[in-house]
């Protein structure tokens, strides 16, 4: 009865189809709706929507895989969301306040309003789209992991990825951001239950939490804490401050935030976020668990799949199979809306002067699939880890900070030529860190390094630029331009 | 606005607390003490965000909306 794994899994995708299609109804769908659902969210919605971010592929597998592969180090994932909170209850009430007094819809649209410049969005348009790329790809490496184990080798991950990147793509032509909250609430709930079954069921099969723990430290002494591996303390740091600080500027998350219906939604969210993320141990606890019961898988994306297929039945193997389709669904379709809207919204807008809305939603709507397909080439062509991939697209969209923590709270910190300077040295060197490979520098986090020179830059181009407009002005009489 | 600067207390216990927490023994409810620790970081932020919110004057008074 291995089937029954998959009848499960397929079940789940109708459901989850069939919210989506509620969701949308009666809603009229221009762009604005589409895509921040009309400012309309509460704090429950918003919470979701963001924890959607959380729960997904990269947690759920990549978590465990990183628990199962590297152990200690896994503990950064545990650490940057917290903080991540803590920086949101400062900045984000005033980014969505700036974004609701001039109607924004997208991250680009913040640059080109804050530093008034049709180029530097167009270019974070791009790099959005970028750092996007590997993070979906991450989602697709799951979901064909998924239904490759869950049909006990049936069918190859390579065509469940196409299976899954055309029910993503499937639904969110269909349902936009509305329905990625209804399913975003499906998907908590079962993936909750399921997390905390398996989190603490596999740890007691292998003896329970205490045993397991001196069992792997017996087997594999100092991999528990940092500094066995060339990811050691100062990677720890500054990883996790480079991640804190990258948390919403993902093009989806900084979107997000403008779904939200009043800014104390922000604050309030910072107080229980953190709490929400302590379900993440129970993942790791899976991650351990499978060392002891599946040892030595070559691909450690596998472990917490092969270890729950060799424990339990085939009908259980589908609940958890589905719980993982839906925590690939809600973020998935969120990344993907948010990089169709980047280029049709961002780019082929303003390239294309006279587009009506209608096109440039019909594009938004075609670029999805596109997008999608362009993922699935990576997807196939690619073993990365999940949370590998996910560090590559932290390194691009972290480049963003400098200029929105300095745009947000100063006035002028930050100029336009800065700000542009600063992202292109952080995009260029992240660049060369992901075709070399490079993810360390010095023990610390490459991408925190790149992050470091990006604001230097920022800062030195600014202040400079900017005392050349005032003597400039006090010569001519003439206001700065900036 | 004084009671934000309590804010400051999560990131230090994460990033300053880890150098003196990597040590597997003693375990403690079961986990090896670094795990503990930063589990215990997290339940912290929470507490210190609560604080936070509770004190701090924007969340007082009717919530502006549209």
């Amino acid at each position: 009865m291995h089937s029954a794994a998959l009848v499960i899994i397929f079940l789940t995708v109708v459901i989850a189809l069939i919210l989506g299609l509620l969701a949308a109804r009666g809603k009229q769908m221009n762009l604005q709706q589409w895509t921040v659902a009309g400012r309309s969210f509460g704090a429950l919605f918003v919470f979701l929507l963001m924890a959607g971010d959380i729960y997904t592929t990269f947690t759920f597998l990549g978590g465990s895989g990183w628990s199962y592969g590297v152990g200690g180090p896994t503990l950064y994932i545990l650490s940057y969301g917290s903080l991540a909170y803590v920086l949101a209850y400062f900045m984000l009430p005033r980014i969505w306040r700036y974004a609701k007094t001039h109607n924004l819809i997208s991250q680009p649209d913040y640059f080109e309003q804050r530093f008034q410049s049709k180029g530097l969005a167009m270019l974070v348009a791009l790099v959005g789209v970028v750092a996007i790329i590997p993070y979906l790809q991450s989602q697709f490496t799951g979901l064909g992991l998924i239904v490759e184990i869950a049909s006990y080798g049936a069918i190859s991950s390579v065509w469940g990825m196409v299976i899954a990147m055309v029910v993503i793509a499937v639904y969110v032509t269909l349902s936009g951001v509305r329905g990625s909250a209804w399913t975003a609430v499906l998907k908590d709930i079962v993936l909750l239950a399921v997390v905390l079954f398996i989190g603490i069921a596999l740890p007691l099969h292998v003896g329970g939490f205490s045993a397991m723990f001196h069992k792997i430290d017996a087997m594999r002494p100092g991999f528990l804490t940092f500094g066995s591996t060339a990811m050691g303390i100062p990677w720890f740091i500054s990883t996790v401050l480079m991640t804190a600080v990258g948390f919403y500027m993902w093009p989806h998350a900084f979107g997000a935030v403008y779904t939200a219906r009043s800014e104390r939604v922000f604050r309030n969210n910072a107080m229980f976020l953190p709490l929400y993320q302590l379900i993440l141990l129970f993942v790791f606890f899976v991650g351990f668990a499978a060392i002891l019961i599946v040892p030595g898988l070559t691909n450690s994306n596998l472990a917490l799949m092969s270890a729950v297929t060799k424990v339990y039945a085939p009908w259980f193997v589908g609940v958890i199979g589905g719980a993982g389709m839906l925590a690939a669904l809600v973020p998935g379709s969120l990344m993907l809306i948010g990089a169709s809207t980047l280029l049709s919204e961002n780019i082929y807008r303003p390239l294309s002067r006279n587009a009506t809305p209608a096109q440039v939603q019909l594009v938004a709507r075609v670029l999805v699939w596109v997008i999608a397909a362009i993922t699935l080439f990576f997807a196939a062509n690619s073993n990365a880890t999940i949370v590998a991939l996910l560090l590559m697209g932290y390194n691009f969209v972290t480049q963003f900070f400098p200029a929105v923590i300095l745009g947000v709270f100063t006035q002028r910190g930050a100029n336009r030529i800065g700000a542009l300077c600063g992202i292109l040295v952080g995009v260029i060197l992240v660049a060369i860190f992901a075709l070399t490979g490079t993810s360390i520098i010095w023990g610390l986090n490459a991408g925190f390094l790149a992050v470091i020179l990006n604001a230097i830059v920022v800062l030195a181009v600014s202040a400079a630029t900017r005392s050349a407009a005032t003597v400039e002005s006090a010569s001519t009489g003439a206001t700065p331009a900036d | 606005m004084a009671v934000r600067w309590l804010a400051i207390l999560p990131p230090v216990a994460f990033l300053v607390g880890v150098l003196f927490a990597n040590s597997i023994t003693p375990y403690v409810l079961g986990l090896p003490f670094l795990w503990f620790y930063i589990s215990a970081c997290v339940v912290f932020t929470a507490l210190v965000m609560i604080v936070v919110y509770v004190l701090d004057p924007a969340n007082k008074g009717p919530e502006l909306q549209d």
